[in-house]
């Protein structure tokens, strides 16, 4: 387990050097999308034109106050990752976005892409919105508000120091959430068995 | 006659409390997880909740983004002479502390996926009325996430299957759902009565203090023998892995038809918010 600081835009050599169970903080520009973001952006590309190299995409509807017209970000837990997972392949594979943080962890379908597109999965404590917040930072921007509402538009921020995030699912196929589901599994069979359910 | 606005006033702090102030047996639960845990990994998801629990204490900014939908629990005494008063302040006291704590817009129209932005709509919020003996009224604000809720879950199982499948599914259940309802979870479990009563036990269960225990003995036995079984899983904190993958399981039970053995989990995040405010006769807050 090694600790490391990120700024985006990441490299892919950096990326590439991430082992499952490092834990990583990330600085630099981060932008929210869950489902209906997901949809907006595979079918009008880029929100405002932004590049998403090397950036990190993050599962999240956050509550939002405007104070004196500026937004400011008040809990930012990332919401349920696998609701994603019918999406997620095609978006790694049309936008070089680089961390993907996310909680609960993605099916087969992401982690292949994720090999496929040399990217990387990381776990923000869920539920840990204040904290979250606090590594967030400023609003750059935002897009998609009118339309698609608080929780699903993308916020973009300028994070400082966003973590700690584990890395669940790496670059080269391995994921900490399949290694616990076969393990549960193991202790699931046992447990049924002990007790003659 | 009763002050409506300070009644307003007084669930609009409660909303705010619930949002932004854990309770302290979810607290204490918490920090024990955290001594029992052994790994890097699984003390470190803990350390990260306690640390957004004191953020959102002092700062009384929301603990999670998903500040939910708002379940109210109203507990009257039969003598109690303005649960009229009460049931009408909840939707305003609500749409309120949208705007001012702020709570996340959560209720959205199922159809047209139209959302009021005011946490109200179409049996929203969920008010349970309960009578009792006594005078006074006792309210229960429980807001609850979207993400623990959609791991629960009704089995209508057959009486033959009885204790035995019960288990069987929770198990399976809890080791499916694994990490998605951000755990450590609170585990719900209502049986009998029919299925909308078993899941409203399942539900009403979680109000129970962490910790507390069922006074009825097979309950209480359930209770433990699943929690102990619960965490040898090994899911753990967000399902990284660990020993603590519930914090508590509250079994409640009504009464069985002799041909049905319903059964229903409702499943709770670590973020187990929680107010409650008291009135007396005259409607005035006294907890």
């Amino acid at each position: 387990m090694t600790e490391y600081r990120l700024t985006t835009p990441v490299d892919e050599e950096t990326i590439a050097g991430l082992r499952t169970g490092d834990i990583i903080y990330v600085s630099g520009i981060v932008f929210t999308a869950r489902d209906e973001a997901h949809i907006e952006l595979l079918k009008h590309g880029e929100p405002g034109g932004m590049d998403l190299g090397g950036l990190a995409l993050f599962h999240c509807g956050p509550v939002m106050r405007r104070e004196a017209g500026e937004w400011k970000v008040l809990a930012a837990g990332p919401t349920t990752s696998f609701r994603m997972e019918s999406l997620e392949p095609d978006f790694l594979d049309r936008f070089p976005v680089k961390i993907v943080i996310g909680k609960g962890g993605m099916g087969p379908g992401t982690l292949e892409a994720l090999r496929r597109n040399n990217a990387v999965y990381v776990s923000f404590t869920g539920g840990a919105g204040a904290l979250a917040a606090k590594g967030l930072g400023a609003v750059r921007e935002v897009h998609y508000l009118e339309e698609l509402g608080m929780p699903e538009a993308v916020w973009v921020f300028e994070a400082r120091e966003l973590g700690p995030l584990v890395v669940s699912m790496d670059a080269h196929g391995s994921s900490l959430y399949a290694d616990v589901d076969g393990k549960s599994k193991e202790n699931l069979a046992r447990i049924l068995k002990r007790r003659g359910l | 006659m009763i002050d409506t606005q300070a009644l307003i006033d007084r669930m609009v702090l409660g909303l705010r409390g619930g949002a932004t102030q854990l309770p302290p047996d979810v607290v204490a639960a918490l920090e024990a997880a955290y001594e029992r845990e052994d790994t890097d990994t699984a003390r470190m998801q803990l350390k990260a909740i306690l640390d957004n629990v004191a953020l959102a204490r002092d700062e009384w900014v929301p603990l999670c983004q998903d500040t939910g939908i708002q379940v109210f629990y109203v507990t009257a005494g039969y003598g109690f002479p303005h649960l009229s008063d009460v049931v009408r302040a909840i939707p305003l006291a609500i749409a309120r502390a949208t705007s001012e704590v702020p709570l996340r817009p959560n209720t959205v129209n199922p159809f047209t996926g139209a959302n009021p932005k005011d946490n109200l709509g179409e049996h929203m919020p969920a008010v349970t009325i309960d009578l009792e003996e006594g005078d006074g009224c006792r309210i229960t604000i429980f807001p609850k996430g979207g993400g623990s809720e959609n791991m629960s879950a009704l089995w209508m199982l057959t009486p033959a299957a009885g204790f035995k499948g019960l288990k069987r599914k929770v198990l399976e259940h809890v080791q499916w759902a694994a990490g998605k309802p951000c755990t450590p979870v609170v585990l719900g479990i209502g049986i009998g009565g029919g299925a909308d009563m078993a899941v409203k036990l399942a539900k009403r269960a979680l109000l129970r203090p962490v910790g507390s225990v069922n006074p009825d003995g097979d309950a209480a036995a359930l209770e433990s023998e699943l929690l102990e079984d619960v965490n040898a899983l090994g899911i753990g904190p967000m399902g990284l892995g660990g020993r603590t993958t519930a914090l508590a399981v509250h079994v409640e039970y009504a009464h069985r038809h002799p041909a049905t053995f319903p059964t229903a989990l409702v499943v709770q995040c670590w973020c187990d918010r929680r107010a409650v405010i008291v009135l007396d006769r005259e409607g005035r807050a006294i907890g």
